[in-house]
C-alpha cells in the first residue's frame, strides 16, 4: 500500500496489520462479552418467556421484578451472601495486601540472615494451588474447633505469596534506598517510614496485589465448600452453587440463580473498572527503570 | 505384602460389619454401635445437615415440642455436589453433624466406610419397620438382621407422564408395554415429535429402569461384591434404548437445562418416564402446556404386569461420632413418620414420603390442574407398592455414575453403544473397589 512506502521510516504499522489486530481483539471481546450479555438478557425475562424468546434479545422487561423476587427469597439470604463475599474478598484482600507489601518491602530493603531462603520458600507457595490447601486447613481448623465460622474462610485468605513477590520486585525498583536513608536521618522510625513513604511509592503495586487477591478470594470455591455449613456464612459463589443443585427439587430456583449470577459480578466489575489505571501501571512496574 | 494386608483388612471390615448382624443381640463386643444407644442427660443440641430447602421449618416444629432436644439444621450443596465428601472429611476430623441426609444409592458407601451408626438398638427404630414401604426398609438395612443404618425419608416411584392431548389428537393409544412404547415412538416421529428425551447424564434414572426390569447391578454374597452392570436385564434395557437412539426416535437434549424445558414446552417431547417429583419439573419448565398432561403407569416388559422403578429418594442417617445417637434416632423417626413433618417437607421441597400412610396425606388428595385435574398421586401410590424390594446399590455409586455417564455421552453422539458404556463403567468400578481394598469378584 502506498501509505507504507511513505511512512517506512516511522514506527507505524501498516493498515492491514492494524486491522487484523483490531479484528482479533474484537472477536475476543465479543467472545467474552456475549455470555454477560446473555446473562443480562436472561435476567430480565419471566420464567415462561425464558425458553420461548430469542436468547440474545429481550422479551418483556422484568428485571426489577426478578430482583425483588430474589431479594425476598428465604428472607434475603442472597444479599447476606453478597455481603459475605465482599467481606471475605474485600477485607481479606486489603489485609492480604498490607501483609504482602510489608513482607515484600522488608525482604527488598532489609538485609538479614536467611532473607533469600525465606523469599524462596514464600515463592514456592505460589506453586501450591488453593484447592490443595483446603483439606489440610479443614483438618487444622477442626482441631481448634473453628470450622463453620467466618474466620475459617477469612484467615486463610490473608496469605498471598504472589503478592509478596510482586511487592518485593516493586519495592526494589521504585523505592530508592536514598529516600529511606533520608527518612532515617530525619528521625522517622522504620514503621513510620514504611507507611508514609514506601506505601505511597508502591501504590500501583499494592492495587495490583489487591485486585489479584480480591479475584482469587472471590473465586476460591473449595475452601468455603469444605469449611462452611451455615447458610448465613456462605459467599455468593457457593450460595448460588448450592441453589443450583436444588433445581430438581425446586425448578423455580433456576431463575434466582441466573439473576443472582448477574448481580454477583457487579462488585468485580466495579473493582476492575475503578482501579483500572493502577492495574495498568502496576503491571508495567519496574520496566522502565 | 501391604496390598495383601490392606485387602485382608477391607475384607475383615466387610465381614465383621456383616457378622454384626449374624451375632445374637447378646454379643456385646461385636455390636458396639447398637449397644451405645442410650438417652443422654440434660439438654441435647443436635446438628442436622440436609440440602432439602425448608428443612428448618420441619425442625422448628420439633424444636417447639421438644425443648430438651434442639435440632439445628445446616445446609450445603446436594450430596453428589460435595456434601457426601464433606461428611467423610468431617467424620475423619471428628466434627460431623449428628444427622445427615443420605440418598439410598449413597448409603452403601457410608456403610462400607463405617460412616453411619447402626440404630437397631435405639428405642422404636426396629418397630418402625411396619410404618415404611417394604423395599425402603430393605434399602436401609441391606437385608441384615438387627441392623438399621438410616431412616427412609422419601421415594421417587416412577410412572409415565404423557401429553394426553397429543396422543388423543394423533389417535395413538397410551403405551402400556415397552413394545407399544417403541411402536408409538415411530408414529410420533412421523408426526415430527419425539416420544421422549433420553438423558445421558441421569444414570440413576437408567438404574431405575433396570430396577423396573428386575435387574441388578450390584450384589453381595457376604464376602465379595459382584458388579454386573451388563446383567441380563440391564443388557435388555440398554439394547432397547440403544435401538431407539439408533433410529433417532428419542431426543438427546441435556436434561435440567433450558433446552430441555424448551423441548417440553414446545410440545416436541410427548412423554417423560420419571418419578413423582418430576411433576413439578414439568409444570415449572413447560408452563405453556398446562392442562394437557396426564400420568399413566410405566410401560411394562410383559403385558399385564405392574412393576415400577424408583428414581431418587433420601434417608436420614446418624453419622459416626455423634454423641447423642438416641436423641438423633428419635428425631429421625419423627421427621420421617410424623404427618406434620412430612407435609412441611412436601410443601417446601416437593418430596413424597416413604411411609405406608404417606400416600394418604392431604397434600396428595387433590387433582392437579396441570395434569387435566387428574389425581396423579394415586398412580404413584400404586407404583410405590410395586417396586422390587431387592435392588442393591454399590459402594461407589458416585464414581460409577460418572464413568457410565461419560460412556452414555459418547453413545449419544454416536461412538459406542449404551451397553459398551455399562461394560466400561463396570470395569472401572471393579478397579475402584479393588483400589479401595473392598473385596470384589473379577
Amino acid at each position: 500500500m502506498s501509505s507504507t512506502v511513505s511512512t517506512r521510516g516511522s514506527a507505524r504499522e501498516s493498515l492491514l496489520s492494524r486491522s487484523a489486530a483490531m479484528l482479533v481483539m474484537l472477536i475476543c471481546a465479543f467472545y467474552f462479552l456475549v455470555p454477560i450479555w446473555w446473562l443480562f438478557v436472561a435476567s430480565t425475562k419471566d420464567r415462561s418467556q425464558f425458553t420461548t424468546t430469542n436468547p440474545l434479545w429481550f422479551g418483556d422487561f422484568n428485571l426489577f421484578e426478578n430482583v425483588v423476587n430474589l431479594a425476598t427469597y428465604r428472607d434475603g439470604v442472597f444479599f447476606r451472601w453478597m455481603l459475605n463475599s465482599i467481606l471475605y474478598a474485600g477485607a481479606g484482600a486489603l489485609l492480604a495486601t498490607l501483609f504482602s507489601t510489608m513482607a515484600g518491602y522488608a525482604i527488598a530493603k532489609y538485609a538479614f540472615r536467611g532473607r533469600e531462603a525465606a523469599f524462596n520458600i514464600i515463592l514456592g507457595g505460589v506453586l501450591v494451588p488453593a484447592t490443595a490447601l483446603a483439606l489440610p486447613l479443614f483438618l487444622l481448623f477442626s482441631q481448634i474447633g473453628a470450622t463453620n465460622t467466618f474466620w475459617s474462610v477469612f484467615l486463610p485468605s490473608l496469605v498471598s505469596p504472589f503478592g509478596v513477590y510482586l511487592a518485593r520486585i516493586y519495592a526494589s525498583s521504585s523505592v530508592p534506598d536514598e529516600i529511606i536513608e533520608a527518612a532515617r536521618i530525619d528521625g522517622a522510625g522504620e514503621v513510620r517510614t514504611f507507611f508514609t513513604v514506601a506505601t505511597r511509592l508502591m501504590a500501583p503495586a499494592m492495587v495490583t496485589i489487591f485486585l489479584f487477591q480480591f479475584v482469587s478470594i472471590w473465586n476460591n470455591f473449595f475452601l468455603p465448600l469444605i469449611m462452611l455449613r451455615d447458610e448465613s456464612l456462605f459467599p455468593v459463589t457457593m450460595g448460588l452453587y448450592v441453589w443450583n443443585t436444588q433445581v430438581s427439587q425446586i425448578p423455580e430456583i433456576r431463575a434466582y440463580v441466573i439473576v443472582g449470577a448477574l448481580l454477583s459480578i457487579i462488585p468485580l466489575i466495579i473493582a476492575f473498572l475503578g482501579l483500572q489505571r493502577f492495574w495498568r501501571n502496576g503491571l508495567g512496574a519496574g520496566g522502565l527503570k | 505384602m501391604s496390598h495383601r494386608t490392606a485387602l485382608a483388612g477391607g475384607a475383615l471390615l466387610l465381614i465383621s460389619a456383616l457378622a454384626l448382624s449374624a451375632c445374637s443381640p447378646a454379643g456385646g463386643n461385636g455390636g458396639t454401635d447398637a449397644a451405645a444407644c442410650t438417652p443422654s442427660e440434660g439438654k441435647v443440641n443436635l446438628t442436622f445437615t440436609s440440602w432439602l430447602p425448608g428443612m428448618e421449618d420441619a425442625a422448628a416444629i420439633w424444636n417447639k415440642e421438644n425443648p430438651d432436644i434442639q435440632v439445628e439444621v445446616q445446609t450445603g450443596p446436594n450430596g453428589n455436589g460435595g456434601t457426601y465428601k464433606n461428611f467423610f472429611n468431617q467424620i475423619e476430623a471428628g466434627n460431623a453433624p449428628d444427622l445427615g441426609q443420605i440418598e439410598y444409592d449413597a448409603l452403601p458407601n457410608f456403610r462400607v466406610q463405617d460412616g453411619v451408626v447402626n440404630l437397631a438398638d435405639c428405642a422404636g427404630v426396629t418397630d418402625a419397620k411396619s410404618k415404611f414401604i417394604d423395599w425402603t426398609w430393605n434399602q436401609v438395612t441391606f437385608g441384615e438382621d438387627n441392623a438399621v443404618y438410616a431412616i427412609p425419608q422419601d421415594i421417587g416411584p416412577e410412572a409415565l407422564y404423557y401429553r394426553a392431548d397429543l396422543f388423543e389428537a394423533a389417535g395413538i393409544p397410551v403405551p402400556t408395554t415397552w413394545d407399544e412404547y417403541a411402536a408409538a415412538a415411530e408414529q410420533i416421529k412421523a408426526q415430527g415429535g419425539y416420544i421422549t428425551n433420553f438423558s445421558q447424564s441421569d444414570i440413576n434414572a437408567f438404574a431405575g429402569l433396570v430396577w423396573q426390569a428386575d435387574g441388578q447391578w450390584f450384589s453381595n454374597d457376604g464376602e465379595n461384591w459382584d458388579v454386573k452392570l451388563d446383567s441380563e436385564e440391564s443388557t435388555k434395557v440398554a439394547d432397547y434404548w440403544q435401538g431407539l437412539l439408533d433410529k433417532d426416535l428419542v431426543g438427546t437434549v441435556a436434561p435440567w437445562t433450558d433446552e430441555w424445558n424448551a423441548a417440553y414446552n414446545s410440545g416436541e417431547m410427548w412423554t417423560w418416564v420419571s418419578a413423582v417429583w418430576g411433576a413439578n419439573t414439568i409444570s415449572s419448565g413447560a408452563p405453556d402446556t398446562s392442562g394437557k398432561w396426564a400420568v399413566a403407569p410405566m410401560p411394562q416388559w410383559k403385558a399385564g404386569e405392574s412393576a415400577a422403578g424408583n428414581w431418587g429418594g433420601s434417608t436420614t442417617a446418624v453419622l459416626k461420632g455423634s454423641k447423642h445417637p438416641y436423641e438423633a434416632a428419635q428425631f429421625a423417626l419423627w421427621l420421617n413418620t410424623d404427618p406434620e413433618a412430612l407435609t412441611s417437607m412436601n410443601k417446601s421441597a416437593n418430596i413424597y414420603p416413604a411411609t405406608v400412610d404417606g400416600a394418604s396425606l392431604p397434600a396428595f388428595a387433590d387433582g392437579l390442574d396441570f395434569y387435566g385435574g387428574q389425581k396423579i398421586y394415586d398412580v404413584f401410590a400404586d407404583a410405590a407398592k410395586n417396586v422390587n424390594p431387592d435392588f442393591t446399590w454399590g459402594p461407589t455409586m458416585t464414581q460409577t455414575y460418572t464413568d457410565v455417564a461419560d460412556g452414555f455421552s459418547a453413545a449419544v453422539s454416536g461412538s459406542g453403544t449404551l451397553l459398551d458404556a455399562l461394560k466400561s463403567g463396570q470395569d472401572k468400578t471393579i478397579a475402584a473397589l479393588k483400589a479401595a481394598a473392598i473385596p470384589v469378584k473379577g
